[in-house]
């Protein structure tokens, strides 16, 4: 059974359909990487499956369990499928530590000591472990990022969402965020990213998905797609990022 | 009998300023217990608990205080509740202060980014807890330079409770004018301890705005 | 002996009541357009006149905006007749408003004025404008805008605030409530009443500065 099942979706601003019958799924394990120019709906998409954004038609159902049923707590889902953003949106008043620790202790019901514990796990994994108690004013926006990335895992989900993580860091700095991105695949985790980085997504990607006016236009294994892209579109796209 | 006014007047004037601090006080803290009701009805999801609260706001901030310390204190023994003037002063300023309050605290929540609620709702917190642990510490330090600005407004507007009759440093200020036949000497002292209680806090709000700003 | 609310007594004063609400419109028209003149010229002062001038406009804005309103009525009302002034209640109370309303309005213009970034100036010098010209042509309107709202609040405020001048027996809509509430001894309907149309006028009002916002800054 796959993980994320999305059938038929279709999500408007106003008048403006920003998602016409999307559907997709995902596997366990897998790793996906949607692409596409900006407005496209790949944002939100992803911001779709774990119940940011309303739906108005469709089905989305995460490890059998559907997010756009008004019956669902969405609070249980989201312990279960963690996001990155784009912005990193730490909280500013709070310590790394806390940062990481403020889920599992107010929603799992961790002791602080054993959550204090899963966060010096969480950021060896991303390399920070030195950080514990510096604020997030203190780093630089890679460290953020990675900061965001251990925050999720600490939550132990079964998937993660990565919107745009690296676009809004300097060139210099999204070589470590792909490095931790990187490891995260290799542990098995299922992901699925909004990403620019065609690299990453040719190496690691198991898919690739891209989206073209709301619509999800032509997806496949990541080397094929990338390599021989049958549509127009994706085409221009790829010439226009690949310079 | 006419007395002269001398330094024993202005002991007394300066006696009388308790009360308006102690009247500050309370007030302040009644305002406050209703002002963060209103200030987070103001922003839940639910448009008629949004609505219930703007209408109170409005209402409120559309009426003198004068009127709402007369139909206080005028108004609670209809329904049964005996007033002095101490409890009727303290009821006024505390719904008068809560719609100002509520005002300058929803300024302050919906002044944190958007993605700071989306950040705490992915984590799994229920509206209440993104709230309680990210929304509303955060908002603290930017509703701090209001907040000590209205409490100036709050000692200066105090001074009405002397219209119903309530002791503080204008009705003191009265009492010694009437008694004295100087009514500029006392009335010139009564500003000064006013001035002295506001003046500093008012410095301090600015103070503490522009050390805001220079963080950003 | 359960007390039935009565609203008729107080709805016969209507008359006295309509007087009151004329005395507080004066007093509220007179008050903001004296206020926004020495709020004008103080600002004015604050932001572009010498170093003495701006101390002097400075201790006059902290004085009256950390002294109580009703202090300062009292002290023009029964102080200044200490010294051979001896004004009627109407008078006092309009210089006692206009002084105070020209307080928050300096401080509401100033920041206005230094809302309009300071590369906005340099670029209209750098086009050869005179200080005059820069000020009407590129400082003047989106100052204007940005201080719009806060002195129509604060003129709101103002204008409930009248309501003090009561106390010195100006014949303002609260005194009326007064003379209404000894003759029918019906305190709660009588302040509850004037209260409503203190609101009314408080909608009536923003109203007004919401039209002449939209008339003058949004519809072009």
């Amino acid at each position: 059974m796959s993980l994320v099942e999305i059938q038929g979706i279709n999500k408007s601003y106003g008048s403006v359909q920003v998602l016409k019958d999307v559907s997709l799924d995902v596997a366990k394990g897998e790793v996906v990487a949607v692409i596409g120019r900006s407005g496209s709906g790949k944002s939100t998409m992803l911001r779709c499956i774990n119940g940011l954004e309303p739906i108005q038609a469709g089905v989305i159902r995460v490890d059998g369990t559907q997010v756009n049923d008004p019956a669902t707590n969405l609070r249980k889902l989201r312990q279960e499928v963690g996001i990155v953003f784009q912005s990193f949106n730490l909280f500013p008043h709070l310590s790394v530590c806390d940062n990481i620790t403020l889920a599992p202790r107010v929603v799992k019901k961790q002791a602080p000591q054993a959550a204090r514990e899963v966060a010096r796990e969480v950021l060896a994994r991303v390399g920070l472990e030195d950080k514990l108690d510096a604020y997030p004013s203190q780093l630089s926006g890679g460290q953020q990022q990675r900061v965001a990335i251990a925050r999720s895992l600490a939550m132990r989900p079964k998937l993660m969402l990565f919107d745009e993580v690296t676009s809004a860091l300097d060139p210099e700095l999204t070589g470590e965020v792909l490095k931790v991105l990187e490891s995260v695949a290799k542990e098995g985790m299922t992901m699925i990213l909004v990403t620019h980085e065609m690299g990453f997504a040719r190496r690691f990607g198991s898919r690739v998905v891209f989206m073209h006016e709301g619509r999800i236009h032509e997806q496949g294994p990541a080397a094929a797609v990338l390599a021989e892209p049958k549509t127009p579109e994706l085409q221009t796209f790829l010439s226009a990022v690949l310079h | 009998m006419i007395r002269e006014f001398g330094l024993i007047d202005v002991m007394y004037l300066i006696a009388a300023a308790r009360w308006t601090l102690a009247l500050t006080a309370t007030a302040f803290i009644g305002a406050s217990l209703i002002g963060i009701v209103i200030a987070i009805a103001r922003i839940l999801p639910l448009a008629p608990v949004r609505w219930v609260a703007a209408a109170y706001i409005h209402i409120v901030q559309g009426t003198p205080l004068l009127v709402w310390l007369f139909v206080i204190f005028f108004g609670l023994p209809l329904a049964g509740i005996s007033v002095n003037p101490w409890i009727a002063a303290a009821t006024a300023f505390s719904v008068y202060g809560s719609a100002f309050l509520g005002e300058i605290w929803r300024g302050a929540l919906v002044s944190i980014a958007k993605t700071q609620w989306e950040a705490g709702a992915s984590l799994g917190l229920s509206l209440g807890e993104q709230l309680r642990h990210v929304i509303v510490p955060q908002s603290i330090r930017v509703a701090i330079p209001p907040t000590v600005g209205f409490l100036v407004q709050l000692i200066k507007n105090t001074s009405l409770a002397a219209v119903i009759g309530f002791v503080e440093l204008t009705r003191e200020g009265q009492l010694t004018a009437a008694g004295t036949y100087k009514p500029f000497a006392v009335y010139i002292t009564v500003a000064a301890i006013y001035f002295a209680m506001c003046f500093p806090l008012s410095q301090w709000s600015r103070s503490i705005e522009r050390k805001l700003d220079v963080a950003r | 002996m359960k007390y039935g609310l009565q609203f008729r007594d107080v709805f016969a004063a209507w008359e006295s009541i309509l007087d009151g609400v004329w005395i507080t419109l004066l007093l509220s028209a007179l008050a903001m357009v004296g206020g926004l003149v020495i709020g004008i010229a103080c600002a004015a002062a604050r932001v572009y006149g010498p170093a003495w001038l701006r101390r002097i406009v400075g201790t006059y804005v902290e004085v009256i905006r950390n002294t109580p309103l009703l202090v300062q009525l009292f002290l023009i009302f029964f102080g200044l007749p200490s010294f051979g002034v001896r004004l009627d209640g109407l008078t006092a109370a309009i210089i006692a408003l206009v002084i105070n309303l020209g307080a928050y309005t300096t401080e509401i213009v100033r920041a206005g004025l230094e809302a309009v970034p300071k590369a906005q100036v340099e670029a209209g010098h750098s086009l050869g404008l005179s200080g005059l010209q820069v000020f009407r042509y590129v400082v003047m309107f989106p100052a204007l805008k940005a201080m719009f709202p806060a002195l129509a609040s604060q003129f709101v405020l103002l204008m409930l605030a009248t309501s003090i001048v009561s106390q010195i027996s100006v014949e303002d809509l609260f005194h009326a409530a007064s003379i209404v509430q000894s003759r029918t001894f019906r305190d709660f309907e009588v302040y509850t009443v004037i209260g409503v149309l203190y609101l009314g006028l408080a909608f009536a009002f923003r109203g007004l500065f919401a039209g002449i916002y939209y008339w003058a800054f949004v519809r072009r």
